[in-house]
């Protein structure tokens, strides 16, 4: 048998069936469903009268629209709270293996909650009606992003109607530098390989640099697969895989785990399996990095300084530079440690997980939020995440140096509730776009990872993390 | 789905690169539990000078003269011309949706976003791609001709400029029948409902840990 990738062994052991144009029938093994992209799905199964075809691939949980504070008032937005209430009923109706409601201690963001609970296997295909299902391939499972129709498509028939992609190798070689995160390595490749740099490819992130991540360091670059354009980010299985996974409300267990494990270790790309691109990056080279822009290819490190339009020759370009500096309010030149904030977001599909806490507490430990920073807020993915790092004792550190301890959920990364940017205002966040009106209409990001959020709530501009 | 066969339609350009779901349709109106309606808050925050929200009466919203979807002279444009990488970001089906509803039956650009290129297809919208020297054309020509139209024929996959100059353009077969047809693909893979139960039990077998 021919070499293959991680992504060739994923795919061709879910085809259940194969067109002669290469269309297929994909096999998904797991459902993820919140409100925002689920109502008109259910919607059509119901008009159509067809029920789930496995309720028990369903997981679900609402996160988009749930505030993060006054959990006690409910849900104040009407129309917010009727789309929450329609996956209520939409699950009581249709059934699920799991459903974590509003408030309930499980609820969380669909992509933390899911590998948490042991929802996301290795070797699975998990599919989302949301982008940022490419988090899931840190588990050496096929995970991508679907739309509304695909959703109806795959509660009705548990398959997709899918074309393969090409296969990309995104090799990080040798050791990253010391506080230098998962963050870090998705915003340097993306910088590298462009926003649409990894479009119809399915990308798997590889070597020593990688390796090295933690399950929640490889998470994070998984989610940022789609914004290099790449539906689907993937790691090899390992011990660390393994390990994270073990013992996990959904995962198996007994000589089903032991089964499971044997299957898993296969799930890597075999030696000499072929790759329609590789790109490298080595690890020494890759600094803290803040993006500049409205695409997250608008990236560069600490210790860069905004472009200048002038320089570039490409009139497409030039135009896009000249059109995000007025919308970010910055002058081509400007060092990026020079750009104060205003508001500090620490959350999202991306970080907000217990390590990425850990991370920004161990900066505003013992220190206080500048006083120009209007607001850090800090959201914890998951009911459960919240609760380890109170466990930890992180949220005293956040109170004590003037950030918002909140409940979980997707919160300002996309704004959908009442957490949001003010025309004009600035904020570092560990998000995944830097999007006009991402964050707010009128609203400027600059992502960052974890620890250097904090330091720039700290100090009140960005700041190298390793000079605290 | 509606189906598409022909069109000859009012083209309006959209120069702008990396255009992102976000743009398209802003989170906001995300809140509905519906498929319709959102063509009035298609490029929300660039088509309007205030600050959306659903629920307004969008007639009554002060318009960014600026913008090109109100210019007048693309009053009713079924084909929009864009850039690279359209369509990133976000993979909410509503960009697509708001496109449909406001009268859009085709997008044209030198590549687009595989999630949103993919949705376009489940709602009889048309992403064509053309080499990036044809769409640079196509934006000249469509510039600098008022009521400027692109004859956009799907069997034989051709689009066809006002002069006669003709670009072809791919299409899976998959895709071109199920447009053609407006097909509801769920049925159709119903169809292997049978292949789909054979898959499933003998994964039962070599995976039973899958299966709750």
């Amino acid at each position: 048998m021919t070499a293959q990738t991680l992504y060739d062994k994923l795919w061709h052991s879910h085809v259940v069936h194969e067109e002669a144009d290469g269309t297929v029938l994909l096999y998904i093994d797991r459902h993820l469903v919140h409100e925002v992209t689920s109502p008109q799905a259910f919607e059509g199964l119901k008009l159509a009268g067809r029920p789930l075809w496995r309720v028990d691939s369903v997981v679900s949980t609402a996160d988009h629209n749930t505030p993060t504070n006054d959990w006690d008032k409910g849900i104040q937005d009407p129309i917010s709270r009727q789309q929450v209430e329609t996956l209520d009923a939409n699950i009581k109706a249709f059934g699920a293996l799991a459903y974590f409601p509003f408030k309930d201690k499980g609820q969380g963001i669909v992509h933390v909650m899911g590998p948490e609970q042991g929802a996301t296997l290795p070797g699975m295909t998990v599919v989302c009606g949301d982008s940022h299902t490419s988090t899931h391939g840190a588990f050496g499972a096929l995970a991508h992003g679907i739309g509304t129709s695909e959703v109806e498509h795959v509660m009705a028939t548990q398959t997709l109607v899918a074309k393969k992609s090409k296969n990309m190798l995104v090799r990080v070689d040798g050791k990253l530098p010391a506080g230098i995160t998962g963050k870090d390595v998705a915003l340097a490749i993306i910088g590298k390989i462009g926003t649409a740099g990894g479009t119809g490819y399915a990308i798997e992130f590889g070597g020593e640099a990688i390796r090295e991540l933690s399950m929640e360091g490889r998470m994070s670059l998984c989610n940022m697969a789609i914004e290099g354009g790449a539906r689907s980010g993937l790691v090899a299985v390992d011990q660390k895989t393994i390990d994270y996974v073990k013992g996990r409300p959904f995962a198996p267990k007994g000589e089903q785990w032991d089964a499971a494990v044997a299957y898993w270790s296969t799930l890597h790309s075999d030696d000499g399996a072929h790759f329609d691109q590789v790109v490298v990056l080595d690890a020494a080279d890759i600094q803290p990095q803040v993006t500049w822009g409205t695409s997250p290819e608008m990236v560069t490190d600490i210790n860069g300084r905004v472009p200048d339009p002038a320089q570039e020759a490409d009139p497409v370009k030039k135009g896009s530079i000249e059109r995000a500096l007025a919308y970010m309010g910055l002058q081509a030149g400007t060092p990026m440690s020079e750009i104060p904030v205003d508001i500090v977001f620490i959350g999202s599909c991306t970080n907000s997980r217990i390590e990425d806490l850990r991370d920004a507490a161990a900066v505003a430990r013992g220190r206080q939020k500048a006083a120009n920073v209007k607001q850090v807020l800090v959201v914890p993915g998951s009911g459960l995440v919240k609760a380890q790092a109170e466990q930890e004792g992180l949220d005293k550190v956040f109170i004590e140096a003037g950030f918002e301890w909140r409940e979980p959920g997707c919160s300002m990364c996309l704004a959908m509730n009442a957490d949001r940017l003010q025309p004009g205002e600035r904020c570092a966040s560990t998000s995944n776009r830097n999007f006009e009106g991402r964050q707010g209409q009128g609203g400027r990001t600059h992502l960052v990872s974890p620890a250097m959020a904090a330091a720039a709530a700290v100090a009140g501009h960005f700041v190298d993390i390793r000079s605290l | 789905m509606k189906a598409f066969t022909t069109l000859n339609g009012l083209v309006c350009p959209l120069d702008r690169a990396n255009v992102d779901t976000d743009a398209i349709i802003p989170k906001q109106f995300l809140k509905s539990i519906k498929r319709s309606g959102f063509g009035p808050n298609l490029f929300d925050e660039w088509r309007y000078l205030d600050h959306g929200e659903p629920g307004m009466d969008n007639s009554q919203r002060p318009l960014n003269p600026d913008f090109v979807l109100n210019f007048p002279r693309y009053a009713g444009a079924q084909v929009l011309l864009a850039r690279e990488n359209f369509g990133c970001g976000s993979s909410r089906e509503h960009a697509p949706w708001a496109l449909e509803d406001q009268g859009f039956r085709v997008v044209i650009a030198p590549s687009f976003a595989d999630i949103f290129f993919n949705n376009c297809y489940k709602n009889g919208l048309l992403p064509i791609v053309q080499p990036a020297e044809v769409v640079d054309q196509l934006f000249r020509e469509c510039e600098a001709a008022e009521g400027y139209t692109l004859n956009v024929d799907l069997p034989s996959q051709t689009i066809t400029t006002p002069s006669g100059q003709a670009f072809a353009f791919d299409i899976t077969e998959h895709r071109k029948h199920c447009l053609l047809g407006g097909l509801d693909e769920i049925g159709l893979t119903l169809q292997h409902a049978d292949k789909i139960k054979a898959y499933e039990a003998q994964r039962r077998q070599s995976q039973p840990w899958l299966f709750a």
